[in-house]
């Protein structure tokens, strides 16, 4: 035992040092990096990293090609683009913790947002493009099985008969969150009261029989399984969704639904220590020109702005009357407490029944009885 | 650095392992850098909380309910594991068919596998309109999104463990003891029980605890299939996704630790009764 203990320490050094010399290895390489972006004003080539969310991988996949040679005949610079997708807020973290993003093209706002106040985007993010950085939109519509057997028209249809519907879980996927904030905001905007949206929403609820954890899964579920008569997602999903059914799904426009707005900023600390802000500028400027917003609009997302491109030639888009998150909630921070947080409204439909108090007073009492 | 001291020199010379100092010392950095470091931070982070936070965050209602899912789901599923294991263990070692090779090697594939793809799977083999659904569902057996599917799948990425561990101890085991029994009278029966189970019982017991923590973790196979409904169907880990949904880190790590307490808790009683076992097997 002794013995062993002391061939033990005496290794101690030796240990230390190759995790110096690790250390040592990290730092130069970092080092080595940023040197050699750093050396000139103009660089021949640039590297962008856009960190985006799942359903904008092909739009992306487009937007880099065009962009790449755009930037090429303006500044005579070379620019690839990388593209990192995964869930919207997941991707937000991996920015916060690190990951070394030069332009972020994400689902929600709380997920830019959450990267500014770590300090790495400005706080003045949203004032820097048009329309609060905000370059194309969305809206939540409805998948329905061939036909329309159930007949689906609009929201109030959804809680009829047996109807069940599928929708990702709202605390786990920004898809899941805007197909809630729907469902409220159409209530709303039809006349009805708060408790009429929180009766109608957790109807809803209470017909989805899968709480996916993400829009892709939620996905599968309606379209591969065969779960669910109606699946509340993105226009822009759905069509990808209904393209892959051949001829199994069709898309249903309802009267009024969310605008989905995902925001675009540019990641201000990396993209100054990488030296290549001038090419990311660019980047997300080219989102707001004549060819990106065709682009864009190839994608069935609806580009800002007048007299928007058609998704195709001889296409138009579907006519739809929008709200947005101001008019459901007055804005994220209040719609992601009310709605999403611990204890707020989404979590109250799922609070077992027995519960004396009305439903949204149980989710705030639970939490108070956990406090104490 | 240092010229050897003489302390060192006798360490050397006395040392029946070669190289100890510096495998102990490699060792070591290795743990603290992928092990010690990540729970301390684990641990720091949940710490940010005070007491009565802590319990508001990883002990409410919801979240029991979902611990008791992802305990008794593992729990479950490493039992039915450690069987099967055994089981499958056993024919690869001691009976010769065709096609043993390829079986054999079979069993590796759900540690290559992505966890995800497996729960998309078997969550569409078992849904009404799925292969094996159309026939289970009318006979009332739900296991896509339900607790039994979380057990399936749990079986399914846990089986390899169960398996490899046993398989070698099988392996090992002297066929002259078991025909010695028989020889001196014993049942089949008693054979297996007095011979045969003392002898691979620990390396039983280690594949239930490498199972049991396997199912514990697991997450990527386990949302596809359980449907994730709060109260039911819900494992801890989607709790822990859900509050870092809201940046809430510590909230989170609250629950993280909470789960990691439970696993350890339950590796600490399995490695005790795994002593005990060996100990009266000697």
């Amino acid at each position: 035992m002794q013995r062993s203990k002391r061939a033990f320490f005496s290794a101690i050094p030796l240990a230390s040092g190759l995790a110096l010399l690790l250390v040592a290895a990290f730092t130069g390489c970092s080092s080595s990096n940023t040197s050699s972006s750093d050396g000139a004003s103009r660089p021949k080539a640039v590297e962008l990293l856009n960190v985006s969310y799942d359903p904008t991988r092909e739009l992306y996949r487009d937007i880099n090609v065009a962009f790449a040679k755009h930037y090429e005949e303006q500044h005579g610079t070379i620019v690839t683009v990388k593209q990192s997708h995964a869930a919207s807020g997941s991707q937000s973290r991996a920015v916060i913790d690190g990951l070394d993003a030069d332009v972020v093209t994400l689902a929600t706002w709380p997920d830019v947002e959450a990267i500014a106040k770590s300090g790495l985007i400005r706080a003045d993010w949203q004032k820097r493009y048009d329309n609060n950085s905000l370059p194309y939109h969305s809206v939540v519509v409805f998948v329905v099985r061939k036909g329309n057997p159930q007949k689906i028209a609009d929201w109030p249809d959804l809680d009829h008969g047996n109807i069940s519907i599928i929708t990702p879980n709202p605390k786990t996927s920004g898809n899941g969150k805007y197909s809630f904030l729907a469902a409220w905001g159409a209530i709303l905007a039809a006349g009805g009261s708060e408790a009429d949206a929180e009766r109608f929403v957790s109807a809803i609820y209470r017909r989805t029989p899968v709480l996916d954890t993400g829009a892709r899964a939620a996905t599968a579920t309606f379209s591969q399984k065969g779960i669910g008569d109606v699946h509340l997602t993105f226009e822009q999903e759905a069509h990808l969704e209904v393209n892959e059914s051949k001829g199994e799904l069709e898309i249903v426009y309802p009267k009024r639904s969310i605008r989905v707005d995902p925001p675009v900023a540019v990641v201000d600390q990396n993209a100054d220590r990488k030296a290549s802000r001038h090419a990311a500028e660019a980047y997300l400027g080219f989102l707001y020109s004549p060819e990106g917003r065709a682009i864009i609009a190839s994608h069935h997302l609806r580009p800002w702005g007048d007299t928007p491109p058609p998704p195709a030639a001889g296409e138009t888009w579907p006519e739809i009357e929008t709200f947005d998150i101001a008019f459901v909630a007055g804005d994220w921070n209040n719609a992601m407490k009310k709605f999403f947080g611990e204890g707020g409204v989404f979590d109250a439909i799922y609070q077992p029944q027995p519960d004396k108090q009305p439903a949204k007073q149980a989710g705030n009492q639970a939490k108070k009885q956990g406090g104490t | 650095m240092n010229m050897p001291t003489p302390a060192r020199q006798t360490a050397r010379r006395r040392s029946v392992l070669p190289g100890f100092g510096m495998s102990a010392a490699i060792t070591t950095l290795m743990i603290t850098a992928m092990v010690i470091v990540p729970l301390a931070v684990l641990g720091l982070r949940a710490a940010s909380l005070g007491p009565t936070e802590f319990l508001a965050a990883a002990w409410t209602p919801r979240a029991r309910a979902a611990y008791a899912v992802s305990l008794g789901a593992s729990l479950t599923a490493a039992i039915a594991s450690s069987v099967c294991g055994l089981l499958v263990a056993w024919v690869l070692v001691r009976i010769n068919f065709p096609g043993r090779r390829l079986l054999d090697s079979l069993v590796d594939v759900p540690l290559a596998l992505p966890t995800a793809v497996a729960g998309l799977v078997y969550s569409t083999l078992y849904v009404e309109r799925g292969w094996l659904g159309r026939f289970l569902v009318p006979m009332g057996v739900q296991a896509a999104y339900s607790w039994l599917g979380i057990v399936l799948v749990l079986v399914f990425v846990s089986l390899p463990f169960t398996i490899r561990v046993v398989q070698p101890v099988l392996e090992s085991l002297d066929r002259d003891t078991e025909e010695a029994s028989r020889m001196l009278g014993a049942s089949r029966r008693q054979t297996f029980l007095r011979v045969i189970l003392p002898a691979i019982f620990p390396a039983v017991i280690t594949g239930f605890a490498l199972a049991l923590a396997r199912a514990l973790g697991e997450y990527g196979a386990v949302v596809f299939i359980s449907g994730n409904m709060p109260f039911k169907t819900e494992i801890a880990p989607v709790l822990i996704v859900s509050r870092l949904e809201e940046f809430a880190y510590a909230e989170a790590t609250a629950i993280a630790v909470v789960l990691l307490a439970m696993s350890i808790t339950l590796l600490v009683i399995v490695n005790g009764l795994q002593q005990r076992v060996a100990r009266n097997a000697q």
